[in-house]
C-alpha cells in the first residue's frame, strides 16, 4: 500500500472549490509532498456539482487513488452525494449551520463547523471555506504558520486588512477543530524536498516554449483550452507570439504559414477542432512543413460530454486527412512528460518534415501533478533538422525543395534566403516544387515523390524508442495501456502483486511508429494479456492487432467520462483470472 | 583606401518569370492580373526573395506557381490565414495572397473578414470571375442571379455577395477594385496596395472566357469607371466609399474605394515582433524567464 492521504471538495460551480484546492496544494508541495489532484466538473459556470480530489504523500503519487479520507462539502448535494464514500477513520468537515450530514459509516468523524459564530458571514462570504481549510489543516496536524504564508500570498493583491481578516478566520476554525474534533493519525511524513505543482495543459505550453515555440495559435476548446491560457499569459517574457484565430481551420493553416516561414509552431483543441484541422494536416505532410498538434481528448462523439475524460480520439488521429503520409503519434504517460514529450517530438518532426500529434486527454490536461523542478528542463536539446538559413556560395547548385534523397528528407530553406525561391504545395509536384497534379500528371514522378515522403517514416521508427515492459519479465498477467492510464494501471499493479498476483505492465508512449515487432517479442510469453483503456470499442486492442495480428486475451475498458480508479482495475484482472469474463467494464460509483 | 559605389542589382521583369507558362485559358484574366502583380513588384524594386505568394485553390490560385517568388499553394480558402501566420512569422517579407472568388468568398468567407478586422499586413488580391472554373462551371458567391451554370441550369436563385461592401463592414483599411483589362490601372492599385500598412484588399474583375458567358471583358468594358476621374471622390470616406461600392449596372466604380492609415496593423501592435522578425530572433528563451515559470509553480 502506498502512504498516502486524500481529501476532497465538493460545491457548486462558483462556490470557490478551485481556491481551497489551490491552498493544500501548495502547502503539500512545500512540504516536501507529492500530489495528484482531479477535478470532477461540469460544463456549467455557476451551479452544478463539482468535486476536487487531492491525494498527497511522499512518494510519487501516480493517481487520486481508490479511498478519501477527509470530505469538505460546501453544499448539501455535496454531503448527500459523497458522505457514503467515507469509511471508518474517515472525517467530514462542514458548515454545521447549513448542512446536515445524513448517514454515515461506522468510525466516521462528523465535524460541523459552527461558521456564522466564528465569523460574520454576511461580511467574509467565503468564511465557510477559509474556516475549514484551518480545521482540516489542524486535523493533519500541520502548523498553522503554513496556512498563513499561503493565505498572505493568495490575498496579496488585497489590502492589509482583507489579509489580516481571512488569517483570522483560518485561525478560528484551526482552534476550533484543535479543541473539537480528533486529528488524523497523519500517515505521510513530510519532506525537505520542494516540488512544482501543474496541470497537463501548463506542462505541455512549458513544454512547448522549452522546445522553442515561437508561435502558437488556438481557438478556445475544452480541456485543452489551458495551454492558450499559459501561453497568453506568459509569451511576451519568452517572445512567443500567440494567436486566437476564428476556427480551427485557420488556427492549423495559420501554425502552417509560421512553421514555412522558418518557426516552430504549435496548437492544441480537442476531438472535435482537431476533426476540423485535418485537411491541413495533410497539408503539413505534403507540402513537408512540420507542426506539433494537440489533441486534450473529451468524451465523444460530437460534443460529447465536453468536461469529461476519454481516450476515444486514437482512431481519428491514425486515419486523420486522406492519403498516406508520415505522422508521429506520442501520448503522455503523466502530467511530467506532458512537458518531456513535446520537445522530443518537436525534434522528430523537424527533422523529417512532417505533422506531430500529441494525444493528450482531460485526466492530464486538466489535472494536477507534483513534479520535481529538475524535470521541467527549459533548455532540452534542439535539432532543427536539415535548414538551409544562408545563400552560402552565390554558385550554389539550383535548389530543390523537394529533392530525392536517401533518407526522404530533402533539406529545408527558410524563405527570404536569396536564391532559393520556389513553390510548396499542397498538389503532387516535382522535386523543385513545380506541380505535377493536374496538367503536367506524370506517374512515375508521382510514385518517386510518394515514395521518398514514406521513405521518411524509417527514419522515423529509428529515431524512436521501442516500448519496455515494466516489472518482471515474465507474469501471470501482462497489462498493457496507452498514455493517460500509465499512474493508474502502475498503481494496479502494485495492489495486485500485495494480494499475490504476478503482474508486469506494457505502457505505450508512441503510438506511431509503434515498434510491432519489438511488442510482440515483449509479448511472446505473456499468460494473460489485458488491455486497459478509457474507450468503449478497445481502439488500442484494435491497432494492436492491425499492427501486429496480436490478439489480447481481455479488456478493461471504462468510457462513462470519468478515469479509472485502481481498484476498477484491480478487480477486473482477478475476474478475469478467475475465468469469469474477457471483457470487465467498471463503472464509477459516485455520481460526479 | 578607394571608395566603392556599390550599384545593386535592379530588380527585373524576369526575376519573377515563372518555371513554368500559365495553364490557364488563352484569353483568361488571371493573365492580366499576373503581368501587372510582376510588374507592381518590378516598380517598388522588391527582390523576389522578398516575396511569398500565397493561394488557395482554383484556376487563379495556381498563381504562385507561375511567378518567381516564395510561394505556397495551399488548401481551398485557406490562403489567408497561411499568409497570416507566415507574415507574422516574418513580417519582413512582403506576402501577398493571390485566389478566386469561390476560394475566398465562399469556401474562404470566414478568414477572409477575420483577416480584414486583424488588420494583417498582407495585399488579397481576389481574381473574380464570377464562376467556379477550375470544377467546370457551378455557381459561385459572386453570381449573379438568374445566371445559368451547371449547378444552377436553370438560373441561379441566390443573391451575389458585394465583397467591396463586406470589406467595409469587416473594417479592411485599404480596399480597391480593378479589371484585368486595365493594366496600368490595376498596376498603380496593387503597387498602393502592398505599400499599404495593413490589409489591403483588391478585387479584379477577371473574366473567364469558357465558363462565365454573362460576365466578359466585352460587358465590363463600357461600365466599369475609374474613381480616380471623379475629382469630387475621397477614398478617405467610408460613407462616401460604401455608396459607391453599392453602384452595380451600367455604371460599375473600379479604383481605390478607401484608405485609412490610422490603425497600426497586425505585427506593429505585436510587442514580441518590436526588435526582430519573429524567424530572426533567438529560439532559446531567456534564463530568467524559464526560472520565473519554474517559480510561479512553486
Amino acid at each position: 500500500m502506498r502512504q498516502s492521504f486524500t481529501l476532497a471538495i465538493g460545491g457548486a460551480a462558483g462556490q470557490g472549490v478551485a481556491t481551497p484546492g489551490d491552498i493544500f496544494a501548495k502547502i503539500f508541495s512545500r512540504r516536501g509532498l507529492h500530489l495528484n489532484a482531479y477535478n470532477a466538473y461540469q460544463s456549467i459556470i455557476r451551479g452544478g456539482h463539482t468535486f476536487l480530489t487531492i491525494r498527497t504523500g511522499p512518494g510519487i503519487i501516480s493517481n487520486t487513488g481508490d479511498t478519501i479520507d477527509l470530505i469538505i462539502p460546501l453544499n448539501q448535494d455535496t454531503m448527500d452525494r459523497h458522505l457514503r464514500l467515507l469509511t471508518s477513520g474517515g472525517a467530514v468537515l462542514y458548515n454545521g449551520d447549513s448542512i446536515k450530514p445524513g448517514e454515515a459509516a461506522a468510525g466516521v468523524q462528523l465535524c460541523p463547523i459552527p461558521v456564522s459564530t466564528l465569523a460574520d458571514i454576511s461580511k467574509n462570504k467565503i468564511a465557510q471555506n477559509t474556516l475549514a481549510i484551518g480545521a482540516a489543516l489542524s486535523m493533519m496536524g500541520i502548523g498553522f504558520q503554513a496556512l498563513e504564508e499561503v493565505l498572505i500570498e493568495q490575498f496579496r493583491k488585497k489590502e492589509q486588512k482583507v489579509i489580516d481578516e481571512n488569517i483570522a478566520i483560518a485561525r478560528a476554525g484551526y482552534d476550533y477543530a484543535g479543541k473539537n474534533f480528533k486529528p488524523f493519525a497523519w500517515p505521510v511524513p513530510m519532506t525537505d524536498t520542494k516540488y512544482a505543482v501543474l496541470s497537463g495543459n501548463a506542462a505541455m505550453a512549458m513544454g512547448g516554449a522549452a522546445a522553442g515555440v515561437k508561435f502558437y495559435s488556438a481557438y478556445p476548446m475544452s480541456p485543452s483550452t489551458g495551454v492558450l491560457h499559459w501561453f497568453a499569459e506568459h509569451a511576451r517574457k519568452a517572445n512567443i507570439l500567440v494567436r486566437q484565430v476564428e476556427d480551427e481551420i485557420g488556427v492549423i493553416n495559420m501554425a502552417i504559414g509560421a512553421a514555412h516561414a522558418g518557426v516552430r509552431a504549435m496548437s492544441a483543441t480537442s476531438g472535435g477542432g482537431f476533426a476540423l484541422m485535418t485537411e491541413a494536416l495533410g497539408l503539413s505532410a505534403q507540402a513537408e512543413i512540420p507542426i506539433v498538434i494537440i489533441d486534450c481528448q473529451r468524451a465523444g462523439p460530437s460534443t460529447g460530454v465536453p468536461t469529461k475524460t476519454e481516450q476515444g480520439d486514437l482512431w481519428q488521429m491514425l486515419g486523420a486527412s486522406f492519403g498516406d503520409y508520415p505522422r508521429v503519434i506520442a501520448a503522455p504517460l503523466d502530467i511530467a512528460d506532458c512537458f518531456t514529450l513535446i520537445p522530443e517530438i518537436f525534434n522528430i518532426v523537424d527533422r523529417f518534415q512532417c505533422p506531430g500529434i500529441v494525444l493528450c486527454d482531460l485526466l492530464l490536461a486538466e489535472g494536477r501533478l507534483s513534479v520535481d523542478p529538475k524535470v521541467l528542463d527549459f533548455f532540452p536539446p534542439i535539432d532543427r533538422g536539415e535548414l538551409i538559413t544562408s545563400n552560402g556560395t552565390a554558385d550554389h547548385e539550383p535548389y530543390l525543395r523537394y529533392k530525392i534523397t536517401e533518407s526522404g528528407v530533402s533539406p529545408r530553406v527558410i524563405p527570404g534566403v536569396p536564391g532559393h525561391t520556389h513553390v510548396v504545395s499542397s498538389d503532387e509536384h516535382d522535386e523543385d516544387g513545380v506541380l505535377i497534379s493536374d496538367e503536367y500528371t506524370n506517374a512515375h514522378k508521382r510514385r518517386a515523390m510518394m515514395e521518398k515522403r514514406m521513405r521518411k517514416e524509417q527514419g522515423i521508427a529509428a529515431s524512436v524508442p521501442a516500448p519496455k515492459l515494466l516489472g518482471p519479465a515474465e507474469a501471470d498477467v501482462t497489462l498493457i495501456g496507452w498514455g493517460s492510464t500509465y499512474g493508474v494501471i502502475d498503481e494496479a499493479c502494485e495492489m495486485l502483486r500485495d494480494s499475490g498476483v504476478s503482474v508486469n505492465h506494457l505502457p505505450i508512449r508512441w503510438l506511431v511508429p509503434l515498434h510491432g515487432d519489438e511488442i510482440l517479442k515483449l509479448l511472446k510469453n505473456a499468460k494473460l494479456t489485458i488491455v486497459v483503456e478509457n474507450n468503449f470499442s478497445g481502439q488500442f486492442a484494435r491497432y494492436l492487432r492491425s499492427e501486429t495480428s496480436f490478439v489480447a486475451d481481455g479488456h478493461i475498458r471504462k468510457y462513462d467520462g470519468e478515469p479509472f480508479m485502481p481498484h476498477h482495475i484491480v478487480e477486473a484482472v482477478k475476474e478475469q483470472l478467475a475465468g469469469k469474463t474477457a471483457l470487465s467494464v467498471p463503472t464509477h460509483e459516485v455520481m460526479v | 583606401m578607394a571608395t566603392e559605389t556599390i550599384v545593386p542589382n535592379l530588380v527585373q521583369m524576369s526575376d519573377f518569370k515563372g518555371r513554368v507558362d500559365p495553364d490557364w485559358c488563352p484569353g483568361c484574366g488571371d493573365f492580366g492580373v499576373l503581368a501587372a502583380v510582376q510588374k507592381a513588384l518590378v516598380e517598388l524594386q522588391i527582390p523576389n526573395h522578398q516575396v511569398a505568394t500565397i493561394s488557395g485553390i482554383g484556376c487563379s490560385s495556381n498563381f504562385p506557381g507561375f511567378i518567381e517568388t516564395y510561394g505556397m499553394h495551399t488548401l481551398h480558402g485557406r490562403s489567408l490565414p497561411v499568409a497570416t501566420g507566415m507574415k507574422m512569422a516574418n513580417h519582413a517579407m512582403t506576402v501577398l495572397a493571390t485566389g478566386g472568388d469561390g476560394d475566398g468568398f465562399g469556401i474562404g468567407c470566414g478568414h477572409f473578414i477575420h483577416s480584414m478586422r486583424r488588420n494583417v499586413d498582407l495585399t488579397y488580391i481576389v481574381m473574380d470571375n464570377q464562376i467556379y472554373g477550375l470544377t467546370t462551371g457551378q455557381t459561385s458567391p459572386t453570381s449573379r442571379i438568374g445566371m445559368k451554370t451547371k449547378s444552377a441550369p436553370f438560373g441561379n436563385v441566390e443573391g451575389p455577395l458585394n465583397p467591396i461592401s463586406l470589406a467595409l463592414a469587416a473594417g479592411a483599411t485599404f480596399i480597391a477594385r480593378g479589371f484585368s483589362a486595365e493594366q496600368k490601372h490595376l498596376t498603380e492599385l496593387i503597387k498602393q496596395g502592398i505599400q499599404h500598412k495593413g490589409f489591403s484588399f483588391i478585387q479584379v474583375f477577371s473574366p473567364c472566357v469558357t465558363y462565365n458567358k454573362d460576365n466578359t471583358f466585352q460587358w465590363f468594358r463600357p461600365r466599369v469607371k475609374k474613381l480616380e476621374d471623379d475629382p469630387s471622390y475621397d477614398s478617405s470616406d467610408w460613407v462616401m466609399a460604401a455608396e459607391r461600392a453599392l453602384l452595380w449596372g451600367d455604371e460599375i466604380p473600379i479604383g481605390k474605394f478607401f484608405e485609412r492609415n490610422d490603425i497600426p496593423a497586425l505585427h506593429e501592435s505585436e510587442p514580441v515582433l518590436a526588435n526582430a522578425p519573429l524567424v530572426a530572433q533567438d529560439i532559446r528563451m531567456s534564463k530568467a524567464a524559464a526560472q520565473s515559470f519554474i517559480d510561479e509553480l512553486m
